[in-house]
């Protein structure tokens, strides 16, 4: 943990407490099928359509392991710069509920697929690794919907069976900033690996919060409490902040924190304790004796290691070095792998500099405009690079090229198209410049003795001038040099 | 021709191999016996009216290079058919009808056979009696109010008197073996694996196995190798080549060594079992076998384990009924928890609600190391008990049962004493090793015992030829008076 | 390690099942009898055994990613004690 000035920290009545944070993120494995069936996992299908007789827990129904997933997990898994255990276990986790046909969750306990690993966060303050714990395979559960009649639940098994990868930290996240740099971190890793859509709002990224506080300078760790099921970063930085509050407030005045399970209440912005929960969950974990224990072989680990992308922290290193970037920059242009790869497609074909400044500048502007992501995009990677070559070659100006850019944004034509049809090239002929100048040096006689008198302003006035006459298409660089020349 | 009924199954296949019999005729005569049964209580549905249709289809369009051509099968209520009830001697599933078939009854279908019927059992195929199903006492045909042994209770039953021509049932701690033992019957436990799991109502998952349950030992090689086979559905199968059982059935099982367990000579163990087992030996030395003694230390500490790792299993097993899906859900209740409570102390019965709570105890936080670690523990030392004599021996002998069948009602009070039955067949499942039971020969009562021999994990070959040649030389004939169509 | 009724009562409660008193009392007494039994097996030195993990000596076999079910909701839903066309249907949860 690097020293910073920028630490979170509650002021209470008493002195001042920081946060521990250890996140356990839910990940829905990007597969076909499900885990232990051959049900399809596609988000939005009707109702109970994507149901095996395995998913909803039939008599005599067995589990058979999806290969692909395995991979999956093990890829992730050398994402987070984390140990690979050759040999892991499926546990079953025993509780009921509605939404959990077989009693029980299939998933591991003692040995995980995945052991301890790292990822590094990008902070105002600086760098920081956030230590991972461990990442194990389970079984998602189904959904059950209350609000559809006042007594009763009505129970939907197509999630039911999907595979997950849990993902526990260790305790090393200090404030609801690092938990938004943490889970934007956790989610780009898994989608440039293509293991996790990330998706939020679909559900296939969740969080359990376990939050604690303790005395600045405090070594020890205080009681914590779970917030279950988050499924928002803004939700998981409202609940951190309303908890750790919550937490000071009770043991300044001399009461405890109870180890308890709570849930975030997203309409009255609080933390709630679960009521309903049962006393202690005792999940009775045992080894699932439907499956045999997970033996992997070296062999299969490394190739898969060989055939990993490059993920966001070697790329990073690469852009600043290969594409001249600055860290920040270089942080915002690999934070997703669509916007790397769009950024890299643009510079193959055009200036680095210029590419850099109008991916970062307009086109992520109109993209926010418009709430859409740079593949749904109409300035594709390369008619933004043909834009930029438009610049850099004379054809264009700067300032043009914003014009030229809102119609492409719109219509997603080809730039040259439109500079053509609107007649917006450049005058770029020093014949056709010399000759609007000397008029117009010609024309103002009175501010050009006044200019070369010392009045250095007023050069501004000529550029202006030209512009005027050339309907804003003189190439600015060009009308520079000639007027400097002629104004000598 | 005489009772083609009491005929063994495989004289049975040759007649209709040989067009001396129709599948019609030969399903009617069992349909028949059925039907005037009165008291044994041994099916829970009967399917004779499918079963006729089944047999004029076969007879219409008969396929003799078929295992199983037009033959009639009844078989455990444990086994999903489609289209058919299937209970698991439950309230539970009383109605619960699957729209899928279990693997091994496919296989059976597959072979040429067809359902005669589901056979009562044990509740969940928890029992040693056959007196805990939610549809009653099943009897052994041996004499009127005996138990026929369990938890595959009917399937026994059903098979000694001439009901079905052969049958299969489920094994986790016996309830194949022990069931043979009390009707004077053949029952096989095969190797952990070999037989498909995929749509078997699961009791205790890693102790569980299907397997067949004949009049004869050249029978149960029949149906087994109809059963075998790899199962890509259920991750515990294993990928061999199916072997032909029955072909290769040789007396000839001369050269062998096989192994007498010190440990199975239990205290108080009756002076006739002895004597059987004692005749056993005998007639192994004289068909050119080597006896050996050899020792397996911690026999006794397998029913203990036992008790602690098929509850646990079960435990979580039986967690899926809960009225949602599909079976009974209780009236009762004004929330989910009720529902669920209500549903599983209506649905389950006594035994059962025994060991789910006990499976549940020794699973539970703070007692998983004490009980279920230690007695997978425990499994482990039992299976090297067996893998170190199988080193020096083929097969071991031993008794079935450590005593003949007893009075309906005599052990229900006494889980215990009910418990014991399984005494010399529970190490088998713990080992996951194949074991036959065989009829030895009869006690002061008359009423039949059984001697086990075990065999090395995929060795049913060798197992069956030894139990033919010991078969062969005890010559166990068995004539009931029928007493249950009176 | 002796079975009393609290435990009974715990433990039935972690199983859903619900019992009354007389089936407390009763279950009582035969869960203690059945664990004084299990008990032999503190008997028997196991420190330097490793539990059973697989009785099997085989590899956990897996399938490809291949979507070859499902599809299939009446099929799903046709044995529920209680249902609509699309949803199974229990008696709600108290939060």
């Amino acid at each position: 943990m690097t020293k910073e000035n920028g630490k979170y920290l509650i002021e209470g009545d008493k002195g001042k407490w920081e946060v521990v944070i250890g996140l356990e993120v839910h990940a829905q494995v990007t597969s076909n099928s499900k885990l232990f069936s051959g049900s399809s996992t596609k988000f939005g299908a009707e109702p109970n359509t994507q149901v095996s007789l395995i998913d909803s827990a039939f008599p005599g129904m067995l589990p058979v392991i999806n290969e692909f997933c395995i991979h999956q997990a093990i890829k992730t898994g050398l994402g987070l710069n984390a140990k690979i255990n050759l040999s892991s276990v499926f546990d079953r986790k025993n509780y009921f509920y509605a939404d959990l046909p077989q009693g029980y969750q299939i998933s591991q306990y003692k040995n995980p697929i995945v052991g301890e690993g790292e990822i590094t966060l990008d902070l105002p303050q600086g760098s920081k690794k956030i230590g991972i714990e461990r990442l194990h395979l389970e079984q998602d559960a189904g959904k059950s919907i209350h609000d559809l009649d006042p007594s009763n639940t009505f129970v939907d098994l197509n999630r039911s069976g999907v595979a997950l990868m849990e993902i526990v930290s260790k305790p090393d996240l200090r404030s609801p900033d690092e938990v938004n740099a943490y889970v934007k971190k956790l989610r780009s890793i898994m989608r440039y690996l293509g293991t996790c859509d990330g998706n939020m709002q679909e559900g296939s990224l969740r969080a359990d919060v376990n939050v604690s506080v303790r005395k600045v300078g405090d070594r020890n760790l205080g009681t914590r409490c779970e917030i279950k099921n988050v499924n928002s970063i803004k939700f998981m930085q409202m609940a951190i902040a309303y908890e750790a509050k919550r937490q000071v407030e009770l043991l300044e005045s001399g009461k405890k924190v109870d180890q308890e399970t709570r849930l975030f209440d997203t309409k009255k912005n609080e933390t709630r304790s679960m009521r309903s929960k049962e006393d202690a969950h005792d999940y009775r974990y045992f080894p699932d004796p439907d499956l045999l224990p997970l033996n992997l072989d070296k062999n299969l680990i490394d190739k898969i290691k060989k055939g990993l992308p490059e993920l966001p922290d070697q790329k990073k290193e690469r852009f600043i070095t290969e594409h001249k970037l600055t860290p920040y920059e270089a942080n915002i242009l690999v934070s997703e792998k669509e916007i790397s790869d769009y950024f890299e497609e643009v510079v193959k074909k055009s200036d680095k500099k210029l590419a850099k400044n109008w991916i970062m500048g307009d086109l992520f502007a109109s993209l926010n405009d418009k709430n859409i992501s740079i593949t749904d995009s109409p300035v594709t990677s390369s008619k933004m690079a043909q834009l930029i070559d438009c610049i850099s070659s004379g054809v264009i100006s700067g300032r043009t090229a914003k014009e030229v850019f809102e119609v492409m944004k719109e219509s997603g034509e080809d730039p040259k198209k439109i500079i053509e049809s609107k007649g917006l090239q450049q005058k770029s002929d020093p014949k056709e410049l010399e000759t609007i100048i000397d008029k117009i040096i010609f024309d103002n006689k009175d501010k050009v003795s006044q200019y070369k008198s010392g009045k250095e302003k007023l050069f501004g006035f000529f550029v202006g001038q030209v512009m005027k006459i050339s309907g804003g298409k003189a190439n600015p660089k060009l009308v520079n040099d000639i007027l400097k020349q002629k104004l000598k | 021709m005489s009772d083609i009924t009491k005929k063994s199954l495989t004289e049975i296949v040759r007649l209709v191999k040989k067009k001396e019999i129709k599948s019609e005729e030969l399903t009617q005569s069992f349909i028949k016996n059925i039907n005037n049964d009165k008291k044994l209580n041994s099916f829970i549905t009967k399917c004779s009216e499918i079963a006729l249709n089944n047999a004029k289809n076969f007879d219409e369009n008969p396929k003799l290079d078929k295992l199983l051509p037009g033959i009639p099968i009844a078989v455990k209520d444990l086994f999903c058919t489609q289209g058919v009830t299937t209970t698991a001697g439950s309230k539970m599933l009383e109605n619960f009808i699957p729209n899928y078939e279990s693997t091994i009854t496919k296989n059976l279908w597959n072979e040429g056979a067809f359902l005669l019927g589901k056979l009562n059992c044990d509740e969940y195929a928890m029992g040693s009696s056959n007196e805990t199903s939610f549809f009653g006492n099943v009897m052994n045909p041996i004499a009127e109010n005996t138990v026929p042994g369990g938890s595959s209770g009917g399937s026994a039953s059903a098979l000694a008197a001439d009901l079905t021509p052969a049958t299969i049932g489920t094994d986790t701690g016996g309830s194949i073996r022990q069931p043979a033992s009390f009707t004077g019957t053949v029952g096989l436990k095969p190797t952990y694996g070999l037989c498909s799991r995929w749509g078997i109502v699961a009791f205790a998952s890693s102790l569980d196995q299907a397997g067949p349950m004949t009049k004869t030992v050249e029978d149960c090689a029949l149906m087994l190798e109809a059963m075998v086979g790899f199962d890509k559905k259920d991750s515990t199968s294993i990928n061999r080549k199916k072997e032909s059982y029955s072909k290769n059935l040789t007396e000839n099982i001369k050269g062998l060594k096989i192994g007498i367990p010190k440990e199975y000579r239990v205290e108080g163990m009756s002076k006739e079992i002895d004597k059987l087992w004692k005749n056993g030996e005998k007639i192994l030395k004289d068909s050119g076998v080597e006896i050996l003694d050899i020792s397996l230390p911690s026999t006794k500490y397998a029913l203990p384990a036992y008790y602690i790792v098929a509850p646990a299993e079960a435990s979580s097993n039986l967690a899926r009924y809960d009225g949602v899906k599909y079976g009974f859900r209780s009236s009762k209740g004004n929330n989910l928890i009720e529902m669920y409570e209500n549903t599983r102390s209506e649905g389950f019965g006594d035994e059962v609600k025994r060991r789910i709570l006990i499976g549940t105890y020794v699973l539970s936080s703070g007692y998983y190391d004490a009980y279920y670690l230690k007695a997978q523990k425990v499994r482990q030392l039992i299976k090297n008990d067996f893998d170190q004599s199988f080193k020096k021996v083929d097969a071991i002998l031993t008794p079935s049962t450590p005593s003949s069948a007893f009075k309906i009602g005599e052990k229900k009070n006494d889980p215990i004493s009910m418990y014991l039955n399984d005494i010399f067949t529970v190490p088998v499942n713990l080992a996951g090793i194949p074991a036959i039971s065989i009829p030895a020969g009869l006690d002061n009562n008359n009423y039949p015992l059984g001697l086990q021999l075990i065999g090395k994990p995929l060795d049913e070959q060798k197992l069956l030829n030894i139990a033919y040649a010991v078969e062969k030389k005890i010559n166990f004939k068995q004539t009931l008076n029928r007493w249950w169509e009176k | 390690m002796s079975i009393d009724k609290k435990k009974i009562k715990h433990v039935s409660k972690l199983a859903r099942i619900s019992l009354d008193e007389k089936k407390i009392d009763s279950l009582t007494s035969d869960l203690s009898a059945i664990f004084k039994f299990i008990e032999q097996l503190n008997e028997i030195n196991t420190d330097k055994i490793e539990p059973l993990s697989s009785i099997l000596n085989e590899p956990l076999r897996s399938r490809k990613d291949e979507i070859n079910d499902g599809k299939i909701r009446e099929k799903i839903l046709e044995n529920s004690p209680k249902k609509n066309e699309e949803f199974f249907i229990v008696p709600k949860v108290i939060e």
